[in-house]
């Protein structure tokens, strides 16, 4: 049997021309009276695909959800799903189920009439409904708790009987609303393990909508990183956060450190950027943009180097202050002023247990970088 | 908490206390009065209560009364249940100010007025007064405590149980009958029992609306009462307080046991 993860790493429909998408944004829009929340947005994706919509609150990632489920239509533009469009076809009738972010358990009913509700409605014979609901609590190791009612719960079993009464019914697609959203920082890391096991032990598509960018990048196979209604880039955890496609992505997965400057020296995808205040940094990833044009690098913190001497190897080397030092027990973060007055960030795995820090408060330092470490940017 | 009891807390307790029940206390007592005269105390007896149910008169009226607070009261919880949900759920409709404002008038609105427009429109339509017209006066003088009960309940529910039920398949009929009116029931049934406590104790609009062969208990009493109070009255009132009394000790109680099953329930669920 192979493992979760060279199934997860040999998964990626994205890369293959003849993959046949499964749901596809085609154009759509959402206006609500003059509030635009989605603008001309085309997104694919793929059967089996564990896609994460990532963005700030009011973003419009919810209403994408909400038009998936049927409880908003669009406005213009449409939505498929396995080649069918979606239009006009009622909430009740889609073979979508969604977990609520609220859970929306239905508190007048036991767990087990929660779970069994889908499949009631769908005139599932009894005993089908009995097996059923067994296995899905067994599922989320609820067994104990089939008779109990929801107020009767603690917050993590809430969100697994959300969790089994959604997936009941073996819907093509699962919709997640913040499905962490509610619990807590320790919960929530053992249970997005269990989420990505459940999707691929039951086979489905999941649709997960979240502000939480650690969490899209722990369990999606694709993240949509969405603002102010439209998509800003489309693609793994890894591409997202090492190869950024807009200052907006770089800056909102992660920290970054960014620099504004303009080519001044460039041939094949290697550049010299000037930044300004006599700093000149070296890169191999110019990409196609030619001397002159404006451009930003941004480089993550754990790929700069601090020392107290400038590194003789070094190609991209700058001298500044320690500004502030936060030891944060796994690793440190060392914050530089340059001598232009701009605050480096530079981050530190603390790999030994006893460290011999030379470096203090206000001591001069250099910040230095590979010419492949960052990216530049355009947009 | 500081619950030293002072003097001054004391007197206005006592006084508090003897200024809403007094009145009753006597009234109960002399229900008991020997005499027939109702202030002078002439030893312990229950004979009025025996009497009172040979009184025709009063026995009727406690039917007319009985059948017009559980008939309207249900009616009014329908419509009012109605008017709630319309009211929260379609925010946008032409006239919605206008039918909040409507609906929600009655409240206001001096009984005095009610009653003899109420009395106007029965005759400007041929209706002829009695249970009918009191029964149909009780659902206007109610609806509008129900809606407000309802309402208010309404404003707090979680939309999203709706939209989980349909997006599990539920068609929006079974999604009402199924999740929305269980989860507001408890708001309904205190909507019904104000709508009947209202209907049962309304004297004013009854007057004017009722006809001969529907007086109501209130109606009767009241008439009584400028004959002359007989100790006879002061059973019958004795006997609706105990009804009255007993009703709403066991609602408390009902809901006070829930209260505490629900925290040791959550305390369970946290211990896990």
């Amino acid at each position: 049997m192979k493992s979760l993860g060279s199934i997860r790493r040999d998964f990626a429909p994205w890369n293959d021309p003849n993959a046949k998408p499964y749901i596809q944004f085609d154009n759509v829009t959402k206006k609500f009276g003059d509030f635009t929340a989605v603008n001309n947005l085309s997104l694919t994706i793929f059967e089996r695909e564990f896609f994460a919509l990532l963005g700030a609150s009011g973003c419009g990632k919810s209403t994408l959800l909400r038009m998936l489920a049927g409880f908003e239509e669009p406005t213009a533009g449409r939505i498929l799903l396995d080649g069918q469009d979606l239009r006009g076809i009622p909430p009740y009738r889609r073979p979508v189920n969604m977990m609520f972010q609220s859970y929306a358990l239905f508190p007048h009913m036991t767990v087990e009439n929660n779970i069994a509700f889908g499949l009631k409605q769908d005139g599932m014979p009894k005993p089908e409904i009995a097996s059923r609901v067994a296995e899905m609590l067994k599922l989320v190791k609820l067994e104990q708790f089939a008779k109990r009612k929801p107020h009767q719960l603690s917050g993590g079993q809430r969100q697994r009987v959300a969790l089994a009464r959604s997936v009941a019914k073996r819907p093509k697609v699962l919709l997640l609303d913040e499905p962490l959203g509610a619990l807590d920082k320790k919960l929530r890391e053992e249970t997005q393990f269990e989420l990505m096991d459940l999707q691929q032990n039951l086979g489905l598509t999941f649709v997960v909508v979240t502000h939480d960018q650690e969490e899209a990048m722990t369990m999606a196979d694709r993240i949509a990183i969405i603002d102010k209604g439209e998509v800003m880039q489309v693609a793994t955890p890894a591409e997202v956060y090492e190869a950024p496609g807009s200052r907006f992505v770089a800056g909102f997965v992660g920290n970054v450190n960014m620099f504004e400057g303009k080519i001044a020296r460039g041939e094949a995808g290697s550049a010299s950027i000037d930044a300004g205040n006599g700093i000149t940094i070296r890169t191999d990833n110019a990409g196609t943009a030619g001397a002159g044009t404006a451009v930003t690098f941004a480089i993550r913190p754990e790929k700069i180097k601090v020392s107290s001497k400038k590194p003789a190897e070094a190609v991209n080397a700058i001298e500044g202050e320690v500004y502030d030092i936060a030891y944060l027990g796994d690793m440190t973060v060392y914050h530089v002023r340059l001598d232009d007055g701009q605050v480096v960030r530079a981050s530190t795995m603390n790999a030994a247990r006893i460290t011999e820090d030379p470096l203090s408060w206000n001591d001069r330092a250099w910040v230095s970088f590979r010419p492949d470490a960052g990216v530049v940017l355009t947009r | 908490m500081n619950a030293t009891w002072s003097r001054f807390n004391i007197t206005s307790i006592v006084l508090g206390f003897a200024f809403l029940y007094l009145p009753i206390v006597l009234l109960i007592v002399f229900s008991f009065n020997e005499s027939k005269l109702v202030t002078v105390w002439g030893g312990f007896s229950t004979k009025w209560y025996v009497s009172l149910f040979h009184n025709q008169g009063l026995m009727d009226a406690t039917w007319v009364t009985a059948r017009v607070g559980l008939i309207s009261a249900t009616v009014a919880t329908v419509l009012g249940t109605l008017a709630a949900l319309t009211l929260t759920r379609y925010t946008r409709f032409k006239g919605r100010v206008l039918f909040s404002g409507m609906v929600f008038a009655p409240l206001v609105m001096p009984e005095v007025i009610t009653g003899l427009s109420l009395l106007l429109l029965f005759v400007a339509v041929g209706l002829d007064r009695g249970f009918l017209t009191v029964t149909l006066a009780h659902i206007t003088l109610t609806m509008c405590f129900v809606a407000v009960v309802v309402q208010s309940r309404l404003m707090t529910f979680d939309r999203s149980l709706e939209e989980a039920a349909m997006d599990l398949g539920a068609t929006p009929v079974k999604t009402f009958f199924q999740i929305t009116l269980p989860v507001i029931m408890p708001a309904i049934v205190s909507g019904w029992m104000l709508a009947f406590t209202l209907s049962l104790d309304d004297l004013v609009i009854a007057s004017f609306t009722s006809g001969p062969g529907a007086t109501t208990l209130p109606m009767k009493i009241y008439s009584q009462v400028r004959l002359g109070v007989t100790p006879e009255i002061n059973a019958a009132c004795t006997i609706l307080i105990a009804v009255v009394a007993i009703g709403v000790i066991i609602a408390s109680l009902a809901n006070k046991r829930r209260e505490v099953q629900r925290q040791l329930d959550e305390q369970a669920a946290q211990r896990g």
